[in-house]
């Protein structure tokens, strides 16, 4: 079994075939997973024992032809919360916490009967675009092993690029599923907010929180967001609205698509070998009989310091909920409550953490909350009517996810400005509450370049539509690292 | 120098809905600690708010009960802080659209005067769990009572005196009560008081600085810690001090109110829109439907006791003072009771026990029927008057049928002429002096041969009957 010669498809056949069963490819995505992750370093907790039960039940009980997904082993990102596994969020401050109840999405995978194999790495608390910030682990690029993975996903990214799985779930608040998607030369998804039920992910910014597939391709993709969709009675931001399948309309005819280019999507900031790529795919959508035109985003240059104002001041409210009193971390030694807090936060977070916390909780502040969070969330309406003056003409737009490749690690970690400034192109996405996709599109020294789709809200459709189309137009997908695959 | 007293209350008054205002957990009094939680209360990595729609429709029948405007575009905020019984460690409240505006009711004072006070706003947050402090050296969290529904009512500073507080305060709390949305008991804490106080030279145009006292949960306190609370601001001003704007406390042994602490600046609270709850917007139908489900409220019924039944305006306050006197005086009239006769006996024997015994209406064997079975039995003279309080003894006791009981226990009243005449006549026999008595114009000797009829009767004569059997005796005699 190979995950990098496999998709959904083939494998759900050779399940229902019975030339593999569930148990066995378990089993080899376990010994998969320890064999690459000496160097990947994607995982922090294995849910082995469960996986390998649940894969003999289906065993016994048969793969249902018509579900793709039964017994299909998956990873998760360590953000969203499973009913007896460890869940960290990559911070200190959870460091021993099991949760007793389980994500809605986990449910959703569990009907679905997906196997949950483990917990992966990430930026701690989803606070980074590296993956460096986790407590645990430095998680390494599949493609080359001295770059970052990106981030916050970069665990859910590098084990499917890597092959350990054939599919993770992330989360995506300004860009954490789309840009390590880009580094690793997979397929990512952030769905429209409200798409996907957040109960269960422990929430970073809540008003741009959404939990998204990444793949390998762009149909597997849809299979898993198909699974994961749909209207939640225990979060009210979760929408009503029908699910349709994404799998449908998957063809391959794009003719007359509008596709709109942003000007702003290729500032200086943005490298050659980046642009390069994003302009032979332009070509590409034109070739398949689309209409590509330049448009304008005229706020999208003020998206990095709305976000970073409306985020940190979410999470600086979000996470005060870790004050060492009910579970998580607590300081040792403590003389009283003051210092139970104090303490505890001081010793359990991180340096990006308590950066975000701290920069929110000024922004939210009496004699700055008008200058500051406010005003953000204003010029947050501004950017979401950018996008819907360049909807009303076009169904999708299109531009690089990242202005560069995967960086070295280490690299960004000591500035934080320019670690920001990385996730310029995907953040006024999360701002507009959209839908985004980013899919591989090109190689720059090795290192994969992602092409970033987006569409109006709750119009997936039409995302995976062109996604699938320009897919089947080229071969970036097909190309694979060096290390993993073969098991 | 004279001063004037401006008075500001905020009192939060628990919903008794079936469970929480953000969570399905349900919400009862009394339960052990922490049973009555759920992942959301006790603020777990993950989970997100539910709104209890029923929670806020009480909010705003509330509101529609105290006469306030409804907003219609809401949202919810979040406030920020840390406590233990804070689990998010923020409250979710209504700071920028308060579901109620610029409401207001009637209050009328011990002279019969009226006055209308005014309501800021009226808003829907949640509760916080309980600390509590154990000599062991521990403090223990109870979150039982977090996430609880809250309505928070301000009154605008249109009060001036300690009695127009009291009579606040017991005029919110009747409307509340009829509009079935808490119980209010201020014993259960599900209804507390906040107050603030300030003094000012009578003429001042500007208002003094206030002291605060909060979490006052009777009603007494209030307004004795706010008399003495004028009284020390004006003795502080008149020797030429300046008052500090302060948290204090009401001690109950003295009767005084104690320094807690001298406030530094606001705290910051850092609201802001909570963003797992998408604005709501209230349709006119949606208020209407509402509004249509406020039962009768109190003065509504005072009017109907006083029109349609007959009952002095006065006793008519006092039956609609609570829901449950009110309900149960309704119940009685319509179990077939006279309606003065039920008001007098609820308004007298009834009230009398229930203050003796320190115990409400629902704590008492007593039941409309029983009680208007009772009534009955007076009005076609089984029962004398005497009997009769004998009868209510055990009816508000036990769960007593008292026709039944006053025929098995041989209570039943003597009137039969037949019967009482040979008894007169044997007692007039026997006592001749007094029938000379009488005839001498001494009245008192009536009372003499009255009495020992009844001992005769074992008291269960007619006392009506007697009186006439005995006077037309005496004339033949």
């Amino acid at each position: 079994m190979d995950y990098f010669k496999n998709d959904l498809t083939s494998l759900h056949e050779s399940l229902v075939n019975k030339e593999l069963s569930a148990e066995e490819l378990t089993k080899e995505t376990f010994a998969n997973i320890k064999k690459r992750d000496q160097q990947i370093e994607a995982f922090l907790a294995l849910n082995e024992e469960n996986a390998l039960a649940q894969a003999k039940e289906l065993d016994q009980n048969g793969i249902d032809r018509a579900n793709v997904l039964a017994g299909i082993p998956i990873a998760i990102k360590d953000n969203i919360v499973t009913k007896g596994l460890r869940t960290t969020a990559a911070s200190k401050m959870l460091e021993n916490f099991d949760p007793i109840y389980d994500a809605t999405v986990m449910e959703k995978l569990a009907a679905a009967q997906m196997i949950n194999v483990g917990k992966v790495n990430m930026d701690e608390f989803a606070m980074g675009g590296s993956t460096e910030s986790s407590a645990f682990k430095l998680t390494k690029n599949a493609w080359d092993q001295t770059k970052v993975p990106g981030g916050s996903s970069g665990g859910s990214a590098a084990a499917v690029a890597s092959g350990e799985v054939l599919v993770a779930l992330g989360s995506d608040t300004g860009g954490s599923i789309r840009q390590p998607a880009a580094y690793n030369g997979i397929v990512g998804v952030k769905p429209t907010y409200g798409r996907v039920s957040r109960y269960g992910l422990i929430a970073f910014a809540s008003s741009l929180d959404q939990i998204g597939p990444l793949t390998r391709t762009v149909k597997d993709n849809a299979y898993v967001l198909n699974a994961i969709s749909g209207h939640d009675s225990r979060d009210f931001t979760s929408s009503s609205k029908e699910v349709p399948d994404f799998t449908k309309g998957l063809d391959g005819d794009i003719k007359g698509m509008r596709i709109a280019v942003p000007k702003e999507y290729f500032d200086e900031g943005v490298d050659a070998d980046v642009k390069a790529a994003i302009k032979d795919a332009i070509k590409t959508f034109e070739s398949l009989g689309a209409t590509v035109d330049e448009v304008s985003l005229p706020h999208s240059k003020y998206g990095v310091p709305v976000y970073y104002i409306i985020a940190s001041s979410e999470a600086s409210s979000n996470l005060q909920r870790f004050d060492g009193i009910r579970y998580g971390f607590r300081a040792q030694d403590v003389k009283n409550l003051e210092d139970v807090y104090v303490r505890s936060r001081t010793e359990g977070f991180g340096d990006e953490v308590k950066r975000r916390i701290m920069l929110g909780t000024f922004s939210l502040s009496a004699g700055t909350y008008d200058a500051f969070f406010k005003k953000a969330a204003q010029v947050r309406t501004l950017i979401c009517q950018d996008f819907a003056n360049v909807f009303k003409d076009y169904d999708l737009i299109l531009g690089p996810t990242a202005p560069t490749t995967a960086y070295g690690i280490g690299e960004e970690i000591d500035d934080p400005i320019t670690m920001y400034m990385n996730d310029i192109l995907t953040i006024p996405v999360n701002l507009a509450g959209l839908p985004g996709m980013s899919l591989p599109a090109g190689f720059s020294n090795g290192l994969p370049i992602g092409m970033q789709l987006i569409a109006p809200q709750f119009r997936e459709d039409t995302m995976y539509k062109a996604g699938y189309a320009f897919e089947q137009a080229t071969d970036f997908h097909k190309q694979v690292p060096t290390i993993g695959g073969q098991n | 120098m004279n001063f004037e007293t401006t008075i500001g209350l905020e009192v939060h008054i628990e919903m008794k809905t079936n469970s929480k205002a953000y969570s399905p957990a349900p919400v009862m009094y009394g339960a052990e600690p922490n049973t009555n939680t759920n992942v959301i209360d006790w603020g777990y990595p993950g989970v997100l708010p539910q709104v209890n729609k029923g929670a806020l429709e009480y909010g705003m029948r509330a509101a529609l009960a105290l006469n306030c405007d409804i907003t219609r575009d809401i949202h919810f905020d979040r406030k920020n802080y840390f406590y233990p019984d804070n689990p998010k460690a923020y409250q979710i409240t209504q700071a920028q659209t308060p579901i109620g505006r610029n409401g207001w009711l009637e209050i009328e004072l011990e002279d019969g005067t009226k006055k209308r006070i005014g309501i800021e706003e009226m808003h829907v947050e949640e509760d916080a769990g309980k600390n509590t402090h154990n000599p062991d050296g521990y403090s223990y969290v109870d979150l039982n009572r977090q996430g609880t529904p809250l309505i928070e009512i301000v009154s605008k500073p249109d009060i001036a005196s300690p009695e127009e507080a009291y009579a606040y305060l017991t005029r919110l709390r009747q409307i509340i009560q009829f509009t079935g949305v808490s119980d209010v008991k201020m014993e259960e804490g599900s209804m507390r008081a906040d107050v603030n106080i300030s003094v000012r030279p009578i003429g001042s145009t500007k208002f003094g600085t206030k002291t605060e006292m909060k979490n006052l949960n009777s009603f007494e306190h209030v307004k004795k810690g706010l008399e003495f609370e004028a009284k020390r601001q004006e003795k502080v001003l008149m020797s030429g001090g300046q008052i500090q704007q302060e948290t204090r406390r009401f001690d109950e042994p003295s009767g005084e109110t104690i320094l807690m602490r001298v406030k530094e600046g606001k705290s910051d609270y850092r609201y802001f829109p909570e963003p797992d709850i998408p604005p709501i917007h209230i349709s006119d139908e949606w208020v209407k439907e509402v509004k249509d489900s406020i039962p009768e409220m109190p003065d509504v019924r005072r009017k109907r006791y006083v029109n349609d039944w007959g009952i002095p305006e006065y006793d008519a306050g006092v039956l609609t003072q609570t829901k449950e006197m009110s309900d149960f005086y309704e119940a009685t009239v319509a179990a077939g009771a006279d309606a003065k006769l039920a008001a007098n006996w609820l308004m007298g024997e009834v009230s009398a026990y229930l203050n003796a015994q320190k115990v409400e209406l629902g704590d008492t064997a007593l039941t409309p029927e029983h009680l208007a079975t009772m009534i009955k039995l007076i009005q076609d003279e089984t029962i004398s008057s005497k009997i009769a309080k004998k009868v209510f003894k055990e009816i508000i006791k036990n769960d007593t049928e008292p026709k039944a009981w006053v025929e098995e226990k041989g209570m039943v009243q003597l009137s039969d002429p037949a019967k009482l005449q040979p008894i007169i006549d044997e007692v007039l026999d026997n006592n001749e002096q007094s029938i000379e008595d009488f005839k001498n114009g001494k009245d008192r000797a009536v009372g003499f041969l009255v009495g020992n009829i009844m001992k005769q009767t074992h008291g269960k004569a007619n006392p009506k009957v007697v009186n006439q059997l005995l006077m037309a005796s005496l004339k033949e005699r």
